[in-house]
Order: C-alpha cells, then structure tokens, then sequence
C-alpha cells in the first residue's frame, strides 16, 4: 500500500460562462501522503475552491471536470457512477466549509444533522447514532454536548457553529478532510481554537486534510506541505517549512513580500502590479509574465512546466526548468518592491510625537445605544450598548488604530463620530468644536473635515454613477470647487493621486476591480480635503498583493497630506505596519491603548494578550502558545458587570465583577483598563 | 406570544376603521343617495317622491354624519354613518334589496363556499407542491424546461376558459356530472368534483412556477451542498432538507389566504350555480345592491386581517428561528 | 382636411407612454451598464419570440388609437366642413371590407350560409325553411357546395405564398443590415443567421415574423370573400371584433401601471428611506387597502362611477367618449388597488440599500435627502419596477376579462375580449355551439397573454439573475469530445 492517499493528475475543470468557458482549474497535479495537511494557498478566483468541489464532484451546474484524474487510494473518482460516488462522500472524504452559518442547514436540529450522516454510512441507528453524535460533538469540544444535539444552528455562535461542521464531517472516520478556508470567517481568537482542534484531530486520527487557505497565517500554523496556486494552476509545492524559509517561484516571494507586518514599517510594502490574467483564454507563456519582476522574453513565448527541484519540492518557472537556467531566480531583488511608491512611504515612522500635542480629535466618554422595543406599546425595554464610553483622541497627521472583534463595536465608534448614527452621550471635539451640538447646517459644514472609507468596495459605489458623478458628489455638496471646470480638473488630479488613469472617469464601478474600487473610493473621501479619514477595514475585503497596494497609497497620502486616520481593523500585521497607536476594543470599551510599539511589545490587559497571541504567524517555527480565552462575547445588550471581559479572563477576581477598572498609564504612551494593575502601573501581586 | 398576538388585534381596528370610511367615502360623500336612486330607479320613473321613498327603504333618508333634528346621542347615531357603518363592526349588516337579513345570509351561505373553496386550496397545494417538486428534482433537463414551458403557457389561459372548457368539455360532451348546481350532504360530492378539479388545474401554471423557484433558490444554498457533502441521495436532499426549508415560504404564503376562503370564488360559484358567497357577491354586484357590497368588503377586510394574524403565527410555528428567539 | 383628428384621453396617455418609451430607449443606448441587461433580453430566444408576437400587437393597439372624424361630403353650409359623428380610427379604415360587411346574424368561420335556419320565401310563393346564403360570406361563389373547398384552398395557397415572399423580402433585409454591420457578405449572415451563430437568436425570431406573416396574409387573402372567424350575433365580423378588442387590453395593461407607478414608487421609497411614522402611515394606508378583496373595491368603486357618469350625461357627448372615459377610470381603479405590491416590494428594496455603505458615505457629505433619494435610491430600484411593469401586464389582461364577465369591466358598447366571451357565453347551451367567438377571443388573448409572459420571463431573467439556472447541462463526454475536436 502506497502512502499517498488522494492523487490529481492534470485535472482542468471549466466553467461555463458566456461564450468561453473559464478554465478554473487548468491541468492540477497534486498528492496528499497519509496524515499529511496539504494546504493549498491562492488568492480569490485562483481555482482552489473549485479543485475542492472537483475532487468531491460538486461542482456548481456551471462547471464541469473535462479532463484529469483523482485517485483517492485505489479509486478512480471520476469513474465513478453518482451512487457509488455518494458512498465516498461523508464516508471517506469529509468536507467543511467557510461560512458555518451557511452550511449548516437551518431548520434542522444539529442532532438530527449529524445523526444523518452516521445512518447514510454506517449501520448504527437511533439510540446509538444519537450516543454517537454527541461522542462527536464531546472530541471537537463543543461544551454542553446533550443540549446542543437539540438545538438549532443559529442558536450557537460561530465558533461553536464549525465545530459542529467538523464533527460532522469527521463522523465516518474519513481518510481525507477537505476543509475550505474552514477559518476564514471566524474572528481571530476563534480561528486560533478551530485550527488548533484541526491539527489536534489530524494527528490523533492520522487522516489526511486538505486545507483550502488565502492565510499564508494558517498554512504555517497547520500545514506539512504546501501547493501554491495561482490562475488555475499549482505555481509551487514545497514542504512547508522550507516553503516560508525560502518560496521559489517569484508569485509566491510577492506574496511574502506583500503581507504587511513590523519589520516592514516605514517602507513600502512590495505590491503585485496588474491583474490576474482572465481564465476563459488559451495562454502561450507563463501566466504570471505580465506581474512578474524577472520576466524574460522566454516566458512570454514558452508555456512552463512544474519542474521538480531539489528537496521534493517543485516549480512552475522557466528560471528552474532550464529554460532560463535551472539556478532559480536572481538573488537580487528577490522580495524587491516595485519601485514606484517605494520611497514614498518612508514617513511612518517611528519617531513619536510628544504626548499632550494638541488633539485633532478628542472622543470622551461616546456612548452610542440602540434601543430595543417590546411588547404591547413598543416601549423601549432596553438597549444594545454598542459603545459604551470610549474615549480616543488623534493628534493631526497620525493614525490610531481601533482593533477588536466582530460584534465589538469598533464600527459604530467611527460611525459615531462621523454623527451618522446619533451619539446617545459623550463628546466628539474635532478641532475643540463638539460634533454633537452643532446644528445641521454648522455640521454639514464641518462634513468637510471628516472623511470615511468603508470596507466592502462593492457596496460602497453607487453601480449607477460614473466615477467623475462619484466623486464630484461630496464636492458639490460641501461647495469644494467653484465652477464645474475646476472640480473636474480637480478629479482629473485626485484620479491621477490615487493611482487612476484620468481617462477612466467616465466609467462605471463595475468596470474595476476591488482595489481599484477601494482607490475610487479614498478619492472621493479626499475630494473635500479632510483632516480625518475614518478607515473602516479598507482592506479586508481584499486580497494581500491588493491590499499592500492601498496600504502604500494610504501612507502616501498621509506623509503629503497630513491627514489623520481612525483606522479600524482585525488585522494585527496592518497595525503593526501602518499605526502610530493602538486602542484595543471589547463589547463597547476600550481595554488598552497606546502606541504600538509598546502595546505589541508588552500587552498588559488578559484580552489584547490573548488576542495577540492567537493571530497565526507566517513561519512554522514560530509555533506559540496560544491563549485561549474560553467562551463567546457576551451580548451588548446585558453586558457583563464591572469589566466586561471577567467572565472569560482567566485572572478575575471579586473586584473584577463589580467595578469597572478605570485607566492605569504604565508608561505615559500606554494606559490599561485593568484590576491587575495599581496606580502606577505595575502589575498587583495576586 | 400572546401579548404579540393583542397587539396585532389591536393593530386591526385602525385599518378597519380605515375600510370603513373608505368605503362610507365611496358609497355616500362621491354620490349623493339621490344620485343612487335616480340611476336605480331608471330615467323614466325618477320623480321626487320615487327618490325619497326608495331612501326612505332603505334608510338613506338621514343626515350624513349629524342629525340637527334630534337629540342628545341621536345626534350622532340617527345617521347613516351610525347606522350603515359603526354597525358594520358588530356584524350587523342591515337587509338587502329585497329585504333579507345580510347576516343570516352570509352565514347559510358559507357552507357551499367552503366545500368548494377548501378542497380546491388543498389539493392545489398539494398538486402544485408535487409539480414544483418534480421540476426541480430534474432540473436542468427538459422535463424542467418542458414542464416551465407548460406552466408559462397555463398560467396564460384565462381562467374563464378553464371554466367554460371543462363544463363544456366533462358535463356536456362526456356527461360525467352536472353541470351546475348544489346539494346538500353527501350530494354536494357530485357537484363540487368539477369545479374543484377545474379550480386546481387552473391555479397549477402560476403556483407550480413559484414554488419551483423557491424550491431552486433553496437549493441554490450552501446547506444544500453539505448535504450532498454528506453523501446523501438526491431524493434525501430534496425532501430532506430543501423541502423543509421550502416550505417555510409556501406555508406562510397559503396561510393568509385561508381566512377568505370563506368568501368564495366569485367565477366558480356563479358558473356552476353554487350559492355561497362568492355567486352571491356577484349577484349583488350585478343588481347593484349597496348594502351586500358594503358587508361583503368588510367581511373580507376581516378575513384579510385574520389571515395577516395567522401568518404571523404560522411563522413561529414552523421557523425555528422565530420561534425560538 | 378630409378628416378631423379626435384624441380621446387614453389615445393621450397611450402616446404619452410611446413617447416616454422612445425617450427611455434613447437614454438607455448610450449607456452601457443600463444596456446590458437589455441585452440579455435581446439573447433569450422565447423572450424574444414573446417580443416580435407583442409588437404586432401593439403596432394594431397604436393603429386602432389614431382617431379621427371623416368628412362628410355633400352639404356643406359656407366653405365649412362638416364632419361625421362617429369617431373611427385608422384600423378601422384598414378594415373598412370587414366593418361593412354585416350579416344578419352567427354564422361559422368561413360559412356561406347562415347558422340560423330561416323562412325564405322562393319565386314561386312558396316558403321554406333554410340556412339561407349569407349577404358577404362566400357571396362570390355560384354554386358553393362545389365550389367552397376549392376556392379556400386556392386563396390559402395564394395567401401563403405572398406571406413567404413577404418574409424572405424581411429576412432579406435583416441579413443585409447583419451583414453591413459586421462586414461580411449577404450569404455569410444567412448562414450564420440560420446556424444561430450570433448573439441574438435570429433565427427564433425570423420564424415567428415568418409565420406571421403567412398568417396574415392567408387571413386577409381570406377575409376578402369570407368572415374567417364567422360572425356575431348581431352579424358583425368576428376577427375584426378580435383585433378591436387588442387596444382595449392593450390600454388596461400598460395604462394601470402608469396610473399606479407614481403612488407605488414615491411611497414605497419614502416608507423605506425615512422610516418612523412616515412609514407608519404609508404601511397603514397599504394594508388598508389590501384589506379590502380586490374584486370588491373595483366593483364598489366602477359602480360609483356608473353613478356618477349616468347621472351626468350632458359631460359626455358621444358614447365613444364615455366608454373610453369608463375605460380610464377602470384603469385608474384598478391601479389604485393594485400598486399595494410593488409598493412593499419598493420599501424593503429601500430599508436594505438606504444600510448601503454609498448612502452612507454620501451622508457622510452631508448630501440632502432629495438628491440621496434621486440620485442613489431610485437607479437602484428601477429594474424592481421595470419587472413589476412586465409581471403585472398580462395579469391585468386576464383580469379585464374576469371584470366584464363580474358586469364591472369596460363599457358594453366597448369591444374587448371579456365583453365578447361574455357575450358568447350565453350562447353556449345552443346546439351545434357557437364556438366560434369565445375560440377567437381566447386564442387571442393567450397568444397576447403568452407572449408578454414569455417576454416578462426574459427581462425578469435579465434583470434579477437570482435564480438563472441554465438550461441543459452539458455532459462530461459530449465536452470531451467537443475538446478532441479542438
């Protein structure tokens, strides 16, 4: 019997689409050993979903395997009839998806959803399935297992929602686990206990797993080996430690280059120019010419093979397959940015600015509630205290970073302050002027200065606009630019700012990609000339060359403009790279803050160290000790007493439950909200 | 649940009062009551006496909203907005034309509606379920497309057609049953089989076809996908999963119509002479009586809001998501 | 002037709607992302086959709504003309042959004889009962017993010939334009027109002009000697009755949508867009209103109206002008009970897009309400009244029959299809039946009905890709195969 458990051969699957069909998936080998995690990394639209659904045979209608073989052991999988194909899946290949909420059918209990797939493939039955089941859902650690069968998906939070995907998919003891980007949506605490419970089962029961991942993150917290994809293609495989210690082909040294982190602050990051090439064509050189920094005449004209190299790994690129020698890339330049806004963002610095400078804006003590209405008259019976007195303040030309988790109302505070939502109490001073009590008129005024950029760059242009028609909106509006021929020359010169070709404003949205969306979308907040720019995770709707790509122009307008940022994030590596101070939120209050050299350095309060610790680090040795904080965020409509966090803080105590610790400075850049420290700062004997 | 369930009540009186002076507009403020009789009454024998006594039957004859004329309460109630809709809402209708009690009316009437509405509701249910079941069972085949073909091209037939053709068609050509008319008991069985076969084939095209399309927005799902993830057989699938969650959507949609099943169908009752509620609401629409129209609206914005109720609770009860939250 | 242009009100609104049309069209073809949709509908072969069968529906509607008074010749007091009372429109010249051939009473399609048996009274004095000839039907023929079958045949043949030649003249021409806009040549384009190589399927939509075509023009060869759909009780044409009754429906399906759209689209977003009590109050006013059985309002409303237009006949001069009023109101009526559904289906699109993040951000520039509404709300949901509009069309067509059967329809003295099933249906307990009318007023309702749904399924399709699920799936081998030949 070989090892090797599931084996691709040149497998090409397409998908039909207007008059050329998209080549997803173009000519994939790949195999995974026993109790091996192969991770397969790519960015969105690069194939990898689909070599999953290929593999299970559940390609959309659309789609279609025309060519190629999958070998799981002995079998043939594309010879199969459907009905024998159906005794493979859930029997030996188990699969879970991204979004758990979606998957998990919602009118069925979970019991009966895991007690369906014991009876399809084994001859337990009642009793013994329903035993069986919660068996399952006790190893995935899933507390309270007997009550959870009967309930329903959405009464379990997300985390607890794919454990359940697990052990149901795990529930015939499958050879082979695919599991698809099963961490994406889940907040980072959480994805630090679910890929934990991966690596745990994958070990304890020796299976194999596919692991479907954008998160180069994951792939070195969980994988053996790794295949990087790129248009429809495996560009590179390599076992992973000698992936993240030296990535061959020059798309997956972008892709490290790319990720933002703090050895990279006060640089440009390295960005992939272009786009992916579109699919639904015949390609007669290497896909990544166009985007590739060594690009040789021979790659233009040659299409390149997966060579393999030395040290079992492989490929796909005329620098290894002798074509252009079989030396690898040039040394230098290796991980080079790509010249054009590399010096620009030398401004971030680290050099501080003394505390006490003048604040552009001083938020103190916002609270914004949403109240619930109920019973016979609809009278308010109680509130959703989203923000519950947070104070903030930036300084001009600075950027705050406010991190936290979903659900922690980090974008109500920056909704708050632009007075989109009615703040119930507190103040927002921007230049000493309270937002709250100005009158209409005297705020639209005010508009001018605070600027927002919002997350998803789909639903944050109008389809129907012409870019010119986008930007000139807020300029009309707020009287920037007198006549129609100055505005128009001045959206000529923020097009051209933000990296756009001038000639493109008279198009429409769905004519650009994400990024540029997102480039659309920062030219229109500049239009008015803003002090502030409220940032609500501009980047995490796109994918890492993308998003290195609007961090620079970020930073780049910062150092010119002056401009200060309220950005909000999840992503730790953004802060690190781009923020001058942190503030960390959870459930409406902020639990520290400060710069983020220190706060990185040394978190004090029990969350910001366990958040910090559970964020998945691009290099397989770094392997720390997760902590785990146990439990789910509590509802912000009956928030916990004293701080918010006790319930789940390993280190509460009396004091902890009934008061809420007001700011201890450790250092004067560096306060906590936190019972485990006087005063002074220091850490309480205990 | 149940102080949800008095607030929507509560809800309900401000839209009746709504109809109700909608209607009370309609009736008496666009028209006057003596425009009313001189039309009834025909351009020859319009007199003003003819006028006055054919009000005066009626109760047309007093003020409109304020009686100057009487006293102390009577002010307000010796009116016809007292008497013809305040009464409205404790089901006192008044007579018809010919003088008949509307109430007793409604309610000796209700009896053949419903024998002929409620197995014509089932059953199409039923029917349509299959129907929409089957296409999407062989989706993508021309099973599916034929069977959206046929569903487009009956939902285009007028349903008078569907009526005119089977009578024409089962009790004229092959003489299987009746062709109109009512029992009582087990008698009815005989008279209502035509109708009922012809009201579930008419309503097949327009509910099949969107029942399909719930059926194929559900199974468009990513829950659909685990499903199939798990190795189950398509049919397991279908009834399994999609259909549990299909159903959510078609029961509520039927739910609120259950209500007004009382009043009949208006087309079937008249063609195969069956008197319920709907021949007579068309009886009195062609007579132009007044005071049957008048009741029947009501009645029906009742019904309409009972079945909004019911919705509503229906919701609760097959939704876990409702229900449990 | 030989004759004196009247316009009634619908005849208004209808050319108002055409205008609106055209101007919508101009503004849509200069803009890509709205022209794409349009473009979908134009590739969907029963969409389009629906479309070709509706224009010539309403190429008949827009002919039969040009009205006008003819002059009267003769006495003509002082160089003033005098013109005819009775308001007659183009199509009805168009079929002056069929108008002014009236038989006594029914008679079959294509008969020479009349249905109903009579007393005629022979040279000789004697009388008899018979099927006596008919005035026009067949009037042509010496000996009819012979004669008939052959000539029908020959006038078939004759009128399907002219139909072919008619069609290759436009199939023609249309490959010409194809192959002047791409370049090739004439036999390239009718290849590939035939081979439905191009986008949009020309092929489907040729056959159906084709067959059209031959079916006019057998049915005008036809009509010149015979009554192709027999006659009505009181003699008169029925085909010419059918193609009269295409404007009535025609008029209810497009005119009730433009009587509701301004109610159903300004309250819909203001109940979504402001929220709190104006939502409050534009909820209580749907609801009330579908409170009350659709049936029931029309009826309680067209009863007032008979009210009030009876009770007022010096306002209304010729009954041309008050069926044509009565048929407004019934439009109108009908709108106002039906724009409850597109108005609910307007204020959740609405709560949903005024969360978007481009409505925010234009908030954040302190944008007023107006210009969010116009510029931001209102593009976004127009492909939801746009379906609405196609969806509601042949339901109204359909309702306007059940309307006139109930007695709360058009006027009586006005042609459409529910008056003339109503009025056939009476007739239905005669032996041999009198099939004809309700044969034709239904076959022309369902080509009309069938055609705007098969066009509404294209633009629904089109314009909201929920559910598009292809229709046939290619195979594993037929793509194999389809690559080896690659």
């Amino acid at each position: 019997m070989s090892d090797t458990l599931l084996d691709i051969e040149n497998l090409s699957t397409w998908i039909d689409a207007g008059r050329e069909p998209v080549r997803a998936v173009d000519g994939l080998s790949l195999t995974v050993q026993r109790g091996e995690t192969f991770a397969l990394l790519g960015e969105s639209g690069c194939g990898k979903s689909i070599t999953a659904l290929s593999i299970m045979r559940l390609l959309p209608d659309a789609g279609r395997v025309v060519d190629g073989r999958i070998s799981l052991g002995d079998t043939d999988l594309l010879q199969l009839s459907e009905a024998r194909m159906r005794t493979i899946r859930g029997a030996r290949i188990g699969m879970i998806f991204q979004e758990p909420m979606l998957s998990l059918n919602p009118v069925l209990t979970i019991g009966a959803q895991i007690v369906e797939v014991i009876e399809r493939h084994t001859r337990v039955r009642a009793d013994e399935a329903k035993r069986k089941a919660r068996e399952l859902l006790d190893s995935v650690g899933v507390p309270d297992a007997e009550r959870r069968l009967t309930e329903f998906p959405f009464q379990l939070s997300g985390g607890l929602r794919q454990r359940v995907m697990i052990a149901m998919s795990l529930a015939c003891e499958p050879e082979l686990l695919i599991a698809d980007e099963p961490t994406t949506a889940l907040d980072v605490t959480i994805q630090a206990q679910v890929l934990e419970l991966l690596r745990e089962l994958q070990r304890r029961r020796g299976m194999s797993m596919l692991l479907i991942t954008h998160d180069l993150g994951v792939v070195a917290q969980t994988a053996h080996r790794v295949g990087v994809m790129y248009a429809g293609q495996i560009v590179e495989t390599a076992p992973c430690e000698d992936f993240f210690r030296a990535a061959q082909h020059p798309y997956s040294r972008k892709l490290f280059a790319s990720l933002p982190s703090v050895g990279k602050r006060g640089q440009a990051l390295s960005v992939i120019g272009g786009n992916v090439p579109s699919l639904a064509q015949t390609f007669e050189g290497c896909r990544f010419v166009d985007r590739c920094d060594y690009a040789q005449p021979e790659c233009r004209s040659i299409v390149p093979t997966l060579v393999a190299t030395a040290g079992g790994r492989a490929v796909r690129c005329h620098y290894y397959s002798g074509v252009l020698g079989t030396e690898g890339l040039p040394r230098a330049g290796a991980d080079g940015t790509n010249g054009t806004s590399s010096a620009s963002a030398a401004a971030v610095g680290s050099e501080h600015m003394a505390p006490g400078t003048e604040a552009l804006l001083a938020v103190s003590d916002l609270r914004v509630h949403f109240p619930i209405h109920r019973g016979l008259l609809r009278r308010v019976v109680g509130y959703v205290r989203a923000v519950d007195g947070v104070s903030l303040s930036i300084p001009a030309g600075r950027t705050l970073a406010l991190v936290g988790e979903s659900g922690c109302g980090k974008t109500t505070v920056g909704k708050g302050i632009l007075q989109l939502l009615p703040p119930t109490g507190g103040e927002v001073r921007f230049d000493g002027v309270d937002l709250a009590s100005l009158s209409a008129s005297a705020l639209r005024a005010r508009r001018r200065d605070l600027q927002i950029v919002f997350q998803d760059p789909y639903a944050s242009l109008n389809p129907r606009m012409r870019v010119n028609e986008i930007i000139e909106e807020g300029m009309s509006a707020l009287r920037v630019g007198d006549t129609p021929e100055q505005r128009a020359g001045r959206i000529d010169a923020l097009l051209k700012e933000v990296g756009l070709d001038p000639a493109s404003k008279s198009r429409y949205p769905h004519e650009f990609s994400g990024g540029q969306r997102q480039r659309i979308a920062i030219a229109r907040a500049l239009a008015v000339e803003p002090k502030l720019i409220v940032c609500d995770e501009p980047t995490s709707a796109l994918d890492v060359s993308v998003q290195a790509q609007i961090l620079n122009l970020l930073l780049d307008l910062q150092r010119r403009h002056g401009i200060a940022y309220l950005f909000i994030t999840h992503n730790m590596g953004v802060v690190e790279f781009l923020a001058h101070e942190v503030a960390v939120m959870y459930l409406g209050r902020v639990v520290e803050q400060g710069s983020v050299e220190e706060v990185f350095a040394g978190p004090r309060h029990p969350y910001t160290r366990a958040l910090l610790s559970a964020v998945p680090v691009p290099d397989p040795q770094a392997r720390r000790e997760v902590l785990r904080i146990p439990g789910d965020l509590p509802s912000p409509v009956s928030p916990p007493k004293g701080c918010h966090f006790n319930p789940r803080c390993p280190h509460a105590f009396e004091q902890c439950r009934s008061d809420f610790p007001a700011e201890r400075k450790v250092s004067p850049n560096h306060g906590v909200r936190c019972h485990l420290y006087d005063e002074s700062g220091r850490e309480v004997a205990r | 649940m149940i102080g949800y369930i008095v607030r929507r009540v509560l809800y309900a009186i401000p839209i009746l009062i709504g109809v109700n002076l909608l209607t009370f507009a309609l009736f008496f403020v666009v028209n006057t009551p003596d425009d009313m009789a001189r039309m009834q009454l025909g351009a020859k024998r319009v007199t003003p006496e003819a006028i006055e006594r054919w009000k005066a039957e009626r109760g047309y004859d007093k003020p409109l909203l304020w009686n100057d004329s009487a006293d102390g309460i009577e002010r307000l109630t010796d009116t016809i907005f007292y008497d013809k809709s305040v009464r409205l809402f404790v089901f006192d209708f008044g007579n018809a034309d010919d003088g008949r009690d509307i109430a007793h009316e409604i309610s000796t009437r209700m009896g053949p509606s419903l024998a002929l509405a409620v197995p014509v509701f089932i059953i199409g249910i039923l029917v349509n379920i299959s129907f929409a079941l089957m296409m999407a069972f062989f989706r993508a085949t021309y099973l599916d497309f034929w069977g959206v073909v046929s569903c487009v091209a009956m939902m285009s037939i007028s349903g008078l057609f569907y009526i005119i053709g089977g009578q024409y068609l089962i009790s004229k050509v092959w003489h299987l049953v009746p062709i109109s008319g009512f029992a009582g008991g087990t008698d009815a069985l005989k008279f209502v089989i035509l109708p009922v076969v012809i009201g579930v084939i008419g309503g097949i095209g327009a509910g099949a076809r969107w029942y399909r399309t719930i059926f194929l927005e559900e199974i468009g799902k990513d829950y659909v996908r685990t499903a199939r993830a798990k190795g189950l057989r398509e049919s397991a699938v279908l009834f399994g999963h999609v259909l549990k969650n299909g159903m959510i959507p078609i029961l509520t949609g039927a739910v609120v119509v259950i209500p007004t099943l009382f009043l009949g169908s208006l087309l079937m009752e008249s063609f195969f002479g069956i008197p319920g509620l709907g021949s007579y609401t068309i009886d009195a629409i062609q007579a132009q009586d007044f005071a049957i129209v008048r009741a029947m609206v009501f009645l029906g914005a009742v019904l309409y809001i009972l079945g909004l109720l019911l919705t509503d609770i229906s919701y609760t009860l097959v939704d876990p998501r409702v229900r449990l939250t | 002037m030989p004759f004196q242009p009247v316009i009634l009100w619908t005849d208004a609104l209808v050319f108002l709607l055409l205008a609106v049309l055209i101007g919508v069209v101009v503004y849509v073809r200069k803009r890509e992302h709205l022209r794409k949709p349009w473009q979908r509908v134009s590739q969907s072969p029963s969409g389009m086959v629906g479309a070709v069968v509706l224009a010539f529906f309403v190429v008949i509607g827009l002919l039969d709504s040009l009205h006008f008074r003819v002059r009267l010749d003769g006495a003509a007091p002082a160089g003033k003309s005098v013109y005819a009372v009775e308001i007659t429109s183009v199509l009805d010249q168009m079929l002056s042959s069929l108008r002014q051939r009236p038989e006594k009473t029914y008679s079959a399609p294509l008969a020479y004889r009349s249905y109903a048996r009579e007393t005629v009274e022979l040279p000789g004095g004697r009388q008899v009962r018979e099927y006596p000839r008919l005035t026009h039907g067949g009037a042509h023929l010496k000996d009819p017993e012979k004669e008939w079958a052959g000539d029908v045949g020959r006038r078939v043949l004759a009128g399907g010939a002219i139909g072919f030649i008619l069609w290759l003249l436009t199939g023609t021409i249309l490959c010409a334009a194809i192959a002047h806009r791409s370049g090739s040549s004439l036999d390239r384009a009718w290849l590939s027109v035939m081979r439905g190589e191009l986008d949009v399927p020309w092929r489907a939509i040729l056959m159906t002009v084709g067959l059209l075509l031959i079916l006019a023009s057998i049915t005008a060869t036809l009509a010149a000697k015979y009554h192709v759909l027999g006659t009505s009780k009181v003699g008169e044409d029925v085909l010419y009755q059918s193609l009269k009754s295409i404007r009535t429906a025609l008029v209810i399906g497009t005119l009730t949508t433009l009587v509701m759209l301004p109610f159903a689209i300004l309250l819909g977003i203001a109940a979504g867009y402001f929220k709190g009590w104006a939502d409050d109050i534009i909820q209580y006013l749907y609801t009330t209103l579908n409170a009350i059985p659709a049936v029931l309002l029309i009826a309680a409303a067209v009863l007032m109206m008979q009210v009030y237009i009876d009770t007022r006949p010096q306002a209304f001069p010729t009954a041309m002008e008050r069926a044509d009023l009565r048929l407004l109101f019934l439009c109108a009526i009908l709108g106002v009970t039906s724009w409850t559904g597109l108005c609910r289906l307007l204020r959740g699109e609405t709560l949903k897009l005024r969360e978007l993040d481009y409505i925010q951000a234009a908030q954040a520039f302190g944008v007023g309400h107006a210009r969010i509404i116009t510029r931001h709300i209102l593009p976004n949901v127009m492909h939801i009244v746009l379906i609405a509009v196609v969806m509601e069309f042949s339901g109204l067509v359909l309702a306007e029959a059940v309307l006139s059967y109930v007695g709360v329809g058009v006027d009586p003295s006005m042609t459409s299809f529910g008056t003339m099933i109503n009025a056939a249906r009476l007739e239905m307990a005669r032996d041999p039946m009198v099939w004809w009318s309700l044969a034709s007023a239904f076959g022309f309702m369902f080509l009309l009905v069938l055609s705007a749904n098969l066009f509404a399924d294209a633009v629904r399709d089109a314009f909201d890709p929920r559910v598009a699920v292809k229709p046939f799936r290619f195979s594993l081998r037929g793509a194999l195969r389809k690559k080896a030949a690659t």
